[in-house]
């Protein structure tokens, strides 16, 4: 017997009967003989207590690090209670909310959720989350050069480069063309932008707070786009929006990005929630999972998945995506943090990072070691420049205990001597001066 | 009594539920031109407010713990506790973009978790950077796609979906600009090699299969299939949905795949969270291994590199490593079972089924009467006289506590009702199950408007979806 296995030799004995044959292995009579004969090289059986021991020998082999960086992946703090509630076996084990009379739960937060996600871009409508923020900024795309019956779509160059890897890898398959526009001085260049915008363009990707962390103009491309019949896709960190002119005022079509930072702890890269939102006129042509509300057969107010007419599982060759399952209990999360920090606390921990950010980059442009990259407003990243090496950077952070800033030459030769840094409202001021500390004595 | 606010309506201007240090570090205000004018309205409660609400409207969902989920293709498993403790673990708690040196812990456990499916799955490499099923079909098509570009067959433009796929099978495959070409299934849900014959030839870059299928059934010609599309030229992707009843007893491997991607939160008992967040690693034999995804996580004298260039790749899929936490649970898992009890998952969920299958198919038309493997689809209910659709049975369950099997799918059988039983129920569990569907069955006969009328005792009824999609209330605001 195995603990996760509840059949004993009696209950297999009583089953095989009644299925009228002798012996398990003939359940399996159809699948050739050749197939069968395994001898899996795979650990054995471990107890919990073994478990706990090679997950604190696995646990010992990583080095926790300080970050002082962002870069898509913020280190803010997670109030106690959202573990405890979202690990509430019904929210936890539960199904896809496709019977919503014992799914109401899982609906009622899906559409709290979505009504967070419309609070903080400024859109009508948002969907019931995406995978991350890369793929939905993707996903985005997919809807504008549907909705537009166009082939190409403009991504701004200061878009973060992992989006822009994703966006290029997914436009590449499905046979579009992806055209970047210049980046001028930390910004989204708007000349190259006009010049490159015309009745081909089913839309223009920007981010904002962008890759170095500066808060860009989207709105300027308004007018521009509507000459053309183009869509404006708006990237942001959702949190960044409780304070940050939305897309919604700025005149985007579909807002995107990663809800990450409300809360939604490293774990080394995922899971992590992306979101999407949109106008009215565009709901139809959305992604992924929508909760409405109706009523039941008694007249109760009730929440449905609606405009399913969209999905894959009825349109199958024909959907414009084939999102299905992806991070509903993240969006719970998301919908928890919002909930508890609430209107006050989301806002605080935002101007908080960004305080602690701005507080950084002050200080370390005081060690003489850096200088500003750009000379623009930025929010919780921040990018310097330095004649230090990205080595000689990584390793002395490490050797104190903090992750450094993210090397730019990484993605850009241009770049060679700019690194991005960040932090949050987690980092205290003695941090702060252990990690400037580092650079004054040098 | 039943709890019906939304978190918005009970939300009191000025009212907190946390704190946060003073750091003492200067305000840096920001320009504000650069404001959104008026404040986000979030929700203002305390914080036993926020555990009360959420904890009322969890009780408004179902769950694993509750009661019995014989969810065909879902695999809806036991979910381990331990699973969560191991990934709660705070050293794994780690910014993504931390060096390698210093996350080798996290980096062995993409390894040996991906060495492990490999070892399970014939395949040879796996990317874990897929973040769910069709995600991971997404991915698959895409190597697919970039194997035959790569050799300059630029013709082969269409991927071949049986018509009894998941809906995802097509739908992946246009978005990785394919178009399908689908083939009808045997009256048994298996390929019709006389139809596959003639839609292979050399515009076809491979066929999708899910094995054993959606209606429960090894595909027993499997190997002369893999023989006709390779001699064909295409390839063979694995849709890993239903990967549970071989589990430890045959490979996709062996059997011919090329590609396929395996449902973390289904096979190998990370939950299924409402929807997400799953995880849909996807393998490959060793000829494509240069195709997945960045950033690749190597092995290297017995140090853990992360390649962010990798030449080949068919590119970036994902931010970051995919959904790494799913993951761990799914590593606690695999160590859990272990070698000496695989092979009894893939046995006792075939078990559980057949079981259902055998002493149900007086009471419920069962269009393929023969062996199954961990799902079998019943075409409503024998007795059709009273017109009681599936879909009324399905509802009737909920009275009785059952989750309802999956309904309208496969979409071969009109009033599909497809059941899986994993093999964490017990003979007990699934007798009692057995014994409620053939209550409602005896209740369709002498009382079918009660059947046509359930569910009576859920927290709503029946609802008028209708209306929902007519006029969309889609948002907090839209009801105020």
């Amino acid at each position: 017997m195995f603990k996760y296995l509840p059949h004993t030799e009696h209950d297999i004995k009583e089953m095989l009967q009644v299925i009228g044959v002798s012996d398990i292995n003939d359940l399996f009579h159809e699948i050739p003989q050749s197939l069968k004969n395994l001898d899996l090289d795979v650990p054995s059986s471990h107890s919990e207590l073994e478990i706990h021991r090679r997950f604190d020998e696995l646990a010992a082999k990583n080095r926790k690090l300080i970050p002082f960086v962002g870069a898509g992946a913020y280190d803010h703090y997670t109030p106690s209670i959202i573990r405890h509630l979202i690990e509430r076996q019904e929210y936890l084990t539960s199904y896809t909310p496709y019977q919503p009379e014992i799914s109401q739960g899982t609906l009622q937060y899906i559409f709290e959720f979505q009504s967070i996600v419309t609070e903080l871009t400024g859109m009508d409508v948002a969907n019931a989350s995406m995978y991350d923020g890369a793929t939905a900024t993707a996903e985005a795309m997919f809807m504008a050069t549907g909705a537009k019956r166009r082939n190409k779509i403009l991504v701004s160059s200061t878009v973060n480069p992992n989006i822009k890897q994703v966006i290029a890898t997914y436009a590449h398959y499905r046979g579009l063309e992806v055209a970047f526009v210049a980046e001028q001085d930390g910004i989204t260049d708007a000349a190259d932008f006009l010049a490159k915008n015309d009745k081909d363009v089913a839309g223009l990707i920007v981010q904002s707070p962008n890759f170095y962390g500066i808060i860009e103009d989207v709105g300027q491309f308004r007018a521009p786009l509507d000459e053309t019949k183009g869509l404006l896709i708006v990237n942001s960190d959702l949190a960044s929006l409780s304070i940050l002119k939305t897309p919604g005022e700025q005149g985007a079509d579909i807002a995107v990005g990663d809800a990450q930072s409300l809360g939604v702890p490293l774990q080394y890269g995922g899971p992590y929630i992306g979101y999407l939102a949109t106008t009215s006129k565009l709901m139809r042509k959305m992604p992924g999972r929508i909760c409405g509300v109706t009523r039941d057969a008694d007249g109760k107010r009730a929440f449905v998945l609606t405009l399913q007419a969209r999905e894959q599982h009825i349109r199958r060759d024909k959907a414009n995506s084939n999102i299905c399952s992806n991070q509903s209990l993240l969006a719970l999360f998301v919908t928890i943090y919002s909930t508890v920090m609430g209107k006050q606390g989301v806002v605080e921990a935002q101007q908080k990072s960004h305080d602690a950010t701005a507080h950084l980059a002050q200080r370390l442009i005081a060690t003489g070691q850096f200088e500003a990259a750009f000379d623009r407003p930025f929010f919780k990243d921040v990018a310097l420049r330095s004649k230090l090496s990205p080595e000689v950077i990584e390793s002395t952070c490490i050797e104190h205990g903090f992750l450094g800033p993210l090397w730019l030459g990484r993605y850009d030769d241009n770049l060679a001597d700019v690194f991005l840094f960040g932090a949050t409202e987690k980092r205290t001021k003695d941090e702060i001066d252990a990690f400037v500390g580092i650079w004054e004595v040098r | 009594m039943y709890y019906d606010k939304l978190i918005f309506e009970i939300s009191t201007p000025g009212r907190k539920g946390y704190s946060l240090p003073d750091t003492g570090i200067p305000a840096a205000p920001i320009d504000a031109s650069l404001q959104r004018t008026a404040p986000a309205e979030l929700p203002e409660v305390s914080e036993l407010e926020t555990l009360r609400h959420y904890t009322n409207v969890s009780f408004k969902n179902f769950g694993i713990e509750k009661g019995f989920y014989p969810l065909g293709s879902c695999t809806m498993k036991y979910n381990p506790k331990i699973n969560q403790d191991i990934a709660n673990r705070e050293a794994f708690q780690i910014h993504p973009l931390q060096p390698a040196s210093t996350v080798q812990g996290m980096l062995e456990i993409y390894y040996e978790t991906q060495r492990i499916l490999s070892e399970l799955s014939g395949l040879d490499t796996f990317t874990l950077n897929s973040y769910a099923g069709a995600h991971g079909e997404l991915v698959g098509l895409m190597i697919m796609k970039k194997y035959h570009e790569d050799r300059g067959d630029l013709k082969r433009t269409k991927v071949i979906v049986p018509d009894s796929a998941h809906g995802t099978n097509p739908a992946s495959a246009t978005v990785a600009g394919f178009e399908s070409v689908e083939v009808k299934s045997n009256k048994d849900g298996t390929v019709h090699i006389e139809d596959l014959k003639q839609v292979l030839g050399d515009d076809i870059a491979g066929i999708m299969l899910t094995n054993p299928n959606t209606v429960g059934m090894f595909e027993k010609d499997i190997l002369a299939i893999a023989e006709l599309v390779h001699e064909a030229g295409g390839l063979l992707y694995y849709d890993g949905a239903n990967l549970n009843p071989l589990l430890g007893v045959a490979r996709p491997g062996d059997m011919g795949f090329d590609i396929m991607h395996i449902n973390l939160h289904k096979t190998f008992s990370t939950p299924h969270g409402g929807g997400g967040p799953g995880s849909g690693p996807v393998g490959v034999k060793a000829f494509l291994a240069d195709y997945l995804p960045r950033p690749v996580v190597k092995k290297e004298n017995d140090q853990y590199t992360i390649d962010y260039d990798a030449p080949d790749a068919i590119g970036q899929i994902s931010h970051f490593f995919g959904n790494i936490g799913v993951v761990v649970k799914a590593y606690t898992y695999l160590l859990t079972v272990g070698k000496e009890h695989f092979s009894e998952v893939g046995k006792f969920s075939v078990l559980n089924a057949n079981y259902i299958k055998e002493s149900l198919k007086d009471l419920y038309e069962l269009p393929i009467d023969d062996i199954c493997k961990h799902e079998f689809v019943f075409n409503g209910l024998k007795d059709k006289s009273a017109h009681v659709t599936t879909l009324d049975v399905a509802k009737r369950l909920l009275d009785y506590d059952v989750h309802p099997p999956t309904i309208y799918f496969p979409l071969v059988f009109k009033e599909a009702l497809m059941i899986e039983p994993p093999e964490t129920e017990s003979k007990q569990t699934i007798d009692q199950f057995i014994a409620i569907m053939r209550k409602v069955a005896e209740e369709a006969k002498t009382d079918p408007d009660l059947v046509k009328g359930a569910p009576y005792t859920t927290v709503v009824r029946r609802l008028d979806e209708a209306q929902a999609a007519r006029n969309p209330i889609v948002k907090y605001r839209d009801l105020t």
